[in-house]
């Protein structure tokens, strides 16, 4: 997208309004959030909401007859509508409440995964993924004796995509992929992705932790099998994610935990499960988060979508533009479609104390191997500093950026 | 050269970013009787110490590994510190640095000589691992010899 479509209609310092926590200073310096990949900021409309549910509708969901129950189920169901809407599901029946994108990823793998997968299936990931869509991959193919697959990545970041065509065959039971790569920004070619899957009779999930707060996402044009993804990256509270499936596809999987609220009847020689979406989603819930998730979607809508990808991607192109004129400085992740992150090192310094003089600035950045270790060694660096975007930064938040990174070449560059 | 920088002068002192970037006995040691892994998985520090002990003894020790100014300015001078030393003598040295980094005592760190120079970092809680890697790893060279992470 050029940024020319960006429309003047985006009010950055309105949008900072909305969130309280970025008036606070840290080490006496106003704080620069620049790590909201890691999580997002959380506006007031969320906080509000999260506070107005204890305050007024707090008690249990699907359970009583009492009016409290009554309103606080209403509030539960009606976040899960939001979220049906928000990623273009057929049905609510398809939006199952976890508690984050590792969970969501988990639940597909110890179900989905797990009752399909036989010795000589293959599953195919790649090489960019963060270790919640490796770790439970190889849980499972070690569990049912199928074999991982990597799709490798090029230098710039970008998914290998003829490796992919070669690795894809009628073995392939299961792709499971990042969207939008947290390490690197890399935006990968989905729809290619699924429509070359699915043509070998492979079923698809999409790791969307990093693509929901970037861009908007359609289950049914995509016509992706699962896709999984947590609300705190999207200003929603923490503890709180979704897995959409399709509905076939999670009737005929098992259930995950066993407990209450996923069953129709029990006795101790038979239980009968409850129907979707409720089959996975065992126990009380996390109520507050869901009905905090319907907040945060209610506020990005009113934001735009489009507008905060324009104005990501703005901020993206003015910081890249600068901070690679800088001596020492290497880009890890140059896709040519790229969202929201800024991921590079230092010749001089070492991420960890690059972390620290940032810090000590109120700049804050995550530096580390971002759980994609894989990543890390692709590139052959023990670790990076990441700079991550979100609709309430601005291009003063890149200039103090860049002007921390000037200030660790005159403690290290010498 | 950090001006403005108030206390993380104490962090990074002149001494920490020279052995930062000039690491002494930064080389592995083939004859080695004791060698160990550390590794902190949240920043991605490796360091391998090695070790020859005699007699009760550390004859040689050195290391190889990538890590931050503070972990690698730490397991340089652990190095040159206790080069000669006898192992009694090791493990006191390494709790006295473990209590000055960790703050656990107010004037711990007045009789480590150059070590002192690592007792800033106590105010920043996030490095505390960066400077102990070295001594963890020296120390689980010394007993289990296995690999030894921080985090």
């Amino acid at each position: 997208m050029s940024t020319a479509a960006k429309p003047s209609s985006f009010n950055v310092a309105a949008v900072r309004a909305d969130f309280p926590i970025l008036s606070r200073e840290v080490n006496g310096k106003p704080l620069v959030y620049l790590d909201s990949a890691a999580t997002s900021q959380k506006p007031k409309q969320v906080i509000d909401a999260l506070c107005h549910y204890y305050s007024h509708l707090n008690s249990n969901v699907h359970r009583g007859v009492h009016q409290l129950s009554q309103e606080a189920t209403n509030a539960y169901e009606g976040a899960r509508e939001k979220v049906r809407a928000f990623i273009g599901a057929k049905s609510t029946n398809e939006v199952i409440f976890t508690s984050g994108t590792t969970d969501s990823n988990n639940l597909i793998t110890w179900t989905y995964a797990h009752s399909t997968l036989k010795p000589g299936d293959e599953v195919l990931i790649s090489h960019m993924e963060h270790h919640s869509n490796i770790v439970p991959w190889q849980m499972v193919c070690e569990a049912t004796g199928a074999t991982l697959k990597v799709v490798p990545i090029t230098d710039e970041g970008e998914l290998d995509m003829a490796a992919f065509d070669e690795l894809l065959s009628t073995a392939t039971k299961i792709v499971a992929v990042v969207y939008v790569s947290n390490a690197l920004g890399t935006i990968n070619p989905v729809r290619q992705i699924i429509e070359k899957a699915h043509k070998v009779g492979a079923v698809v999930l999409l790791d969307g932790a990093q693509a929901v707060p970037h861009l908007a996402v359609d289950m049914q044009e995509l016509d992706v099998d699962f896709f999984t993804f947590s609300a705190h990256k999207m200003y929603g509270p923490t503890g709180v994610g979704v897995l959409y499936g399709k509905q076939a596809l999670l009737e005929k999987m098992p259930p995950f935990k066993g407990g209450g609220d996923m069953i129709r009847m029990v006795t101790f020689e038979k239980t009968i499960f409850n129907g979707l979406p409720y089959k996975f989603e065992a126990g009380t819930p996390n109520i507050s988060g869901v009905i905090g998730l319907g907040a945060a979607i209610d506020y990005l809508l009113e934001l735009g979508l489009d507008a905060v990808a324009a104005h990501e991607h703005e901020l993206l192109e003015y910081a890249t533009e600068r901070i690679v004129k800088m001596p020492g400085v290497r880009l890890i992740g140059t896709a040519a479609k790229k969202a929201g992150v800024l991921s590079f090192v230092l010749d001089y310094a070492h991420p960890h104390d690059v972390g620290t003089i940032l810090d000590h600035q109120g700049i804050a950045v995550r530096t580390g191997h971002h759980c994609a270790q894989p990543v890390m060694d692709r590139y052959d660096v023990p670790a990076t500093i990441r700079a991550s975007l979100a609709a309430y930064n601005t291009k003063e938040d890149v200039d103090a950026l860049l002007a921390g990174i000037q200030s660790v070449y005159e403690v290290f560059g010498q | 050269m950090m001006d403005g920088f108030g206390d993380l002068k104490d962090l990074y002192q002149q001494v920490i970013l020279d052995h930062g970037r000039n690491p002494r006995n930064f080389h592995d040691l083939p004859e080695a009787s004791n060698r160990a892994d550390g590794y902190n998985p949240l920043c991605g520090d490796q360091v391998t110490v090695f070790c020859l002990i005699e007699d009760g003894h550390i004859k040689d020790v050195c290391f190889t590994g990538k890590g931050c100014a503070i972990c690698t300015a730490s397991a340089s001078m652990m190095t040159q510190l206790l080069k000669k030393k006898s192992l009694e003598e090791a493990q006191t040295t390494f709790e006295r640095f473990h209590s000055m980094v960790t703050g656990d005592e107010a004037d711990a760190g007045s009789d480590l000589g150059k070590l002192s120079v690592f007792a800033g970092v106590r105010n920043y809680p996030m490095r505390v691992k960066c400077a102990t890697l070295p001594w963890h790893t020296l120390q689980s060279s010394l007993t289990e010899g296995g690999v030894v992470t921080t985090e």
